[in-house]
């Protein structure tokens, strides 16, 4: 992952979420994918690098704080210098639940910024509510697709939130979608004409899935 | 002439697999993300989903025999051991879990036992009818590739 002349590049101080910044680096995006099962961290991993990213598989929360430089112990000592682009995580894991690292990640100053997909097999409308309004980015179901990937990798490339609340809210109709009983409508996924505002505060998100729940 | 007979029949046996709901999309999917720089990833996959599927397998099996029945703990195991089979395609596999589950979630220990057969079954037969599949794409070779290459 990590070529030997990336290694210490900043301090913990400096911002982590920018996107563009790096000239040592190429223009490829780095993901942290965090999943407790062996299997799935592999063709998480393929599915990124077909991408075109950078790819670091670890498989706890615990591995996922560490790495990032978070785990309380020696923290810049021990941190990292690959700088990381996109967290995504398993939900359901041993310990340390993705939701919780999800938590402790935007508790975090120095790491708030970097956008975190959470990925489940289960779609419970509560976790997924849960972890939107934590900040996560997104959710999404399991199995992983190479659309999903693609989408999100073009939403971390533009670099802003801008797209972030529409997707979160399309993804949240598609999953809506799934859960009520009838068959998945297609049209639901990528609806360009959709009334919905994009936007990311949390007052704005609570009024969005309250349509949402309208609609169903 | 002879690897495009034996393309042919890789193909029929997946299309088959696929009718008889052995497989799902989700192979297709992994299948597309192989290239010429990867050409095995998915036997690589459902190799690594097989050992570590024997693991789970006997976990489950150690959790049913040992003493009162921990539901929670079975239910655990099972989602793990769903989730995997989600991930490689075993539509067969994978729905023998979710009856498993539910029968975890109803605290209903025979109907646990029983479906548990059926895992274990549909699990074995998977396994057999992959390992055919796989012997056969390795003759066949990975398309675009004639006979004799060196890679």
């Amino acid at each position: 992952m990590a070529t030997a002349g990336e290694v210490f590049r900043r301090s913990l101080t400096e911002t982590v979420g920018q996107v563009c910044d790096d000239s040592s680096s190429s223009s490829e995006l780095h993901v942290l994918a965090v999943d407790d099962s062996l299997v799935d961290r592999k063709v998480i991993e393929r599915l990124l690098k077909i991408s075109s990213c950078k790819v670091t598989a670890v498989e706890s929360g615990t591995r996922a704080l560490q790495y990032l430089g978070l785990d309380g112990e020696r923290a810049s000592v021990g941190f990292n210098g690959l700088k990381v682009n996109l967290i995504m995580t398993d939900y359901s894991m041993p310990g340390m639940t993705g939701y919780e690292l999800l938590k402790k990640i935007k508790e975090s100053s120095v790491l708030r910024e970097i956008p975190v997909v959470v990925m489940s097999s289960e779609n419970i409308l509560t976790r997924i509510d849960r972890c939107l309004e934590e900040g996560a980015e997104e959710f999404l179901l399991k199995p992983v697709k190479l659309d999903d990937v693609k989408r999100l990798k073009d939403f971390i490339m533009k670099g802003d939130g801008k797209d972030g609340g529409e997707t979160r809210i399309l993804k949240r109709k598609q999953l809506d979608g799934y859960a009520s009983l009838s068959s998945p409508s297609p049209s639901v996924a990528c609806d360009p004409s959709s009334p919905l505002m994009p936007s990311s505060s949390p007052s704005a998100r609570s009024s969005k899935r309250a349509k949402l729940r309208n609609k169903d | 002439m002879d690897r495009n007979h034996l393309k042919r029949q890789v193909d029929f046996m997946k299309r088959s697999f696929l009718d008889q709901g052995y497989l799902d999309e989700q192979f297709i999917q992994l299948e597309e993300l192989q290239d010429d720089d990867n050409p095995n990833f998915v036997e690589e996959i459902v190799t690594l989903f097989f050992n570590d599927s024997a693991r789970l397998l006997q976990n489950i099996e150690q959790a049913l025999v040992s003493g009162p029945i921990d539901f929670a703990k079975l239910d655990n195991y099972m989602h793990q051991f769903k989730g995997s089979s989600s991930s490689i395609g075993a539509k067969r596999v994978k729905d023998e879990c979710t009856r498993f589950k539910e029968y975890c979630t109803a605290g209903n220990a025979e109907g646990c036992f029983r479906t548990f057969v059926q895992v274990k079954q549909e699990h074995a037969t998977l396994r057999t009818k992959l390992e055919t599949y796989f012997q056969l794409a390795r003759q066949a070779g990975p398309p675009g590739t004639s006979r004799g290459q060196v890679r």
